[in-house]
């Protein structure tokens, strides 16, 4: 594996393979022991670098690096020297004089982890840059498909929102058509980005087309902070248009699963109903994420400095 | 028959066969019972992957076939706890999976193929400390060769082989290699 995680899209199938693999192994080794706790990590240091803000994407590295016994460092740019007005490459450099091994960002604007990649001698990990990407929640969400299904091959997975403005939906889509999954995307048309095809998934324009026969549902949260309102009418015509009921996921197959990177806008993007139902996997996937990101911490950083 | 795991590299010797590997299973197997028999239940078989798993399950086969008692297999993956992670990089990781019940308060029996510098096996003491508190922890090995780095010595040895530091010791098992031997390779190989 090379030293960084910075987009899905720079892994081939082989490296997603071992990354979920090794989380399924660390999940393994972990299950039901007296001491939730592994040495690899020992005398390392991972900072989490969050210019915005996150509950379970940052929670679910600090327990990774903590379960794997690194030393955590938890940087949030309110209350820090950024609002001094301190730039992204000084605020790492400092991070990283103080000899951090790891750093695991998170930042507003896409190209933020590649930019850092460049100035640091650690491994950098992005956590979702602006509107490129989150590899991680894809990693997680194709391990927690593959801990209900068994394999990506072949399974329809339709991913239904704000496509284009989406990391998780970029990522999502690298990853699980390299996997093998045939992958399906729908939104109003001011959400769907032209020439989507080019990733190999196949644009729809209507929620039934989408989930006409899928195994798989991921709902993305519409993203309120970072839309003035602009790409639809309203909130209230978004969620009858493209919201998820129990009425459209009967248009799935009869065991569809259904996933949300969270947090959830009960009633706009999915119904209360659903997103507490049986099909539901939203909790299984803040579980595996620890998991997965122990896995990604552990192949960039477990081994001899690079 | 010969699998590729049959057929040596130049400079192989094959020093243990099919027949002496099974043999020697029943031996360690009866001296298990033995051994045993006055420690009283609560006897797991814990193998270290990759070998020491399939190695476990057939000597709790034996036990079983040989009227000892009903021995719970698991898995042991030590590579988390080597000391030489940093040095090596990272490797893919084998599974752990604990026997039914639970290794606290029972009498673990560690099962590798080849016992060596030690190392593995302090790695894999490290790696019991955090999975329970056992009464006692002994260790089962098919092949003890020599060259300790660490005092660690194994409770059931199936066959001592004298090598030189150089040499590599090589187990093939049916399970995960098609055929069972045991070879000596003269050539410097990968640990």
């Amino acid at each position: 594996m090379t030293r960084h995680l910075l987009s899905a899209g720079d892994l081939d199938r082989a490296g997603a393979v071992e990354i979920l693999d090794t989380a399924e192994r660390l999940d393994h080794a972990l299950a039901g022991r007296e001491v939730k706790k592994l040495p690899p990590l020992r005398g390392r240091t991972v900072v989490n670098l969050f210019y915005e803000d996150s509950t379970r994407t940052r929670t679910s590295f600090e327990l990774a690096a903590k379960r794997l016994s690194a030393d955590v460092v938890n940087f949030s740019a309110k209350g820090s020297s950024v609002s001094k007005g301190e730039s992204l490459k000084d605020t790492a450099l400092t991070l990283e004089a103080m000899g951090a091994d790891a750093v695991v960002i998170r930042h507003s604007y896409s190209g933020a982890a590649h930019r850092l990649a460049e100035w640091v001698h650690g491994s950098v990990i992005n956590a979702g840059d602006g509107t490129h990407e989150h590899p991680t929640q894809a990693l997680l969400d194709a391990f927690t498909l593959r801990q209900s299904l068994g394999t990506l091959e072949n399974r329809v997975i339709a991913i239904v929102g704000d496509i284009a403005h989406s990391r998780v939906a970029r990522s999502d889509i690298h990853c699980f058509t390299k996997l093998g999954a045939e992958v399906r995307v729908a939104g109003p048309p001011t959400m769907m980005p032209a020439g989507i095809e080019a990733l190999g998934v196949k644009p729809c324009f209507s929620l039934e087309q989408a989930l006409a026969g899928a195994d798989v549902i991921i709902m993305l949260r519409i993203q309120q902070e970072r839309l003035d309102g602009a790409l639809f009418p309203s909130v209230r015509e978004y969620s009858r248009t493209f919201g998820l009921t129990q009425r459209t996921l009967g248009l799935a197959k009869p065991d569809a699963i259904v996933l949300h990177p969270g947090p959830i806008n009960r009633g706009v993007e999915i119904a209360s109903d659903v997103a507490d139902a049986e099909p539901s996997r939203i909790l299984d996937q803040v579980t595996n994420g620890v998991a997965v990101r122990m896995a990604v911490l552990y192949l960039l950083t477990g081994g001899d400095k690079a | 028959m010969p699998s590729a795991a049959l057929t040596p590299d130049d400079g192989a010797t094959s020093v243990l066969d099919a027949h002496d590997v099974g043999r020697i299973v029943d031996r360690m197997a009866h001296q298990i019972i033995e051994r045993t028999a006055k420690a009283g239940p609560g006897v797991v078989l814990l193998g270290v992957p990759t070998r020491g798993v399939p190695l476990a399950r057939r000597l709790a086969a034996r036990i079983a076939a040989f009227d000892g008692p009903a021995v719970p297999v698991g898995s042991l993956d030590t590579t988390l706890y080597r000391d030489d992670l940093r040095l090596r990089g990272v490797r893919p990781l084998g599974e752990t999976v604990e026997p039914p019940g639970g290794i606290t308060d029972r009498l673990v029996i560690l099962v590798d193929d080849v016992l060596f510098s030690g190392r593995t096996i302090r790695a894999a003491l490290d790696a019991i400390r955090d999975l329970g508190r056992p009464r006692a922890v002994q260790l089962a090995v098919l092949v003890d060769r020599g060259h300790r780095q660490l005092p660690i010595r194994a409770d059931y040895v199936g066959k001592n082989l004298p090598t030189s530091v150089e040499q590599t010791v090589r187990v093939v098992l049916a399970e995960t290699d098609g055929a069972d031997a045991v070879f000596i390779d003269d050539k410097v190989g990968a640990l």
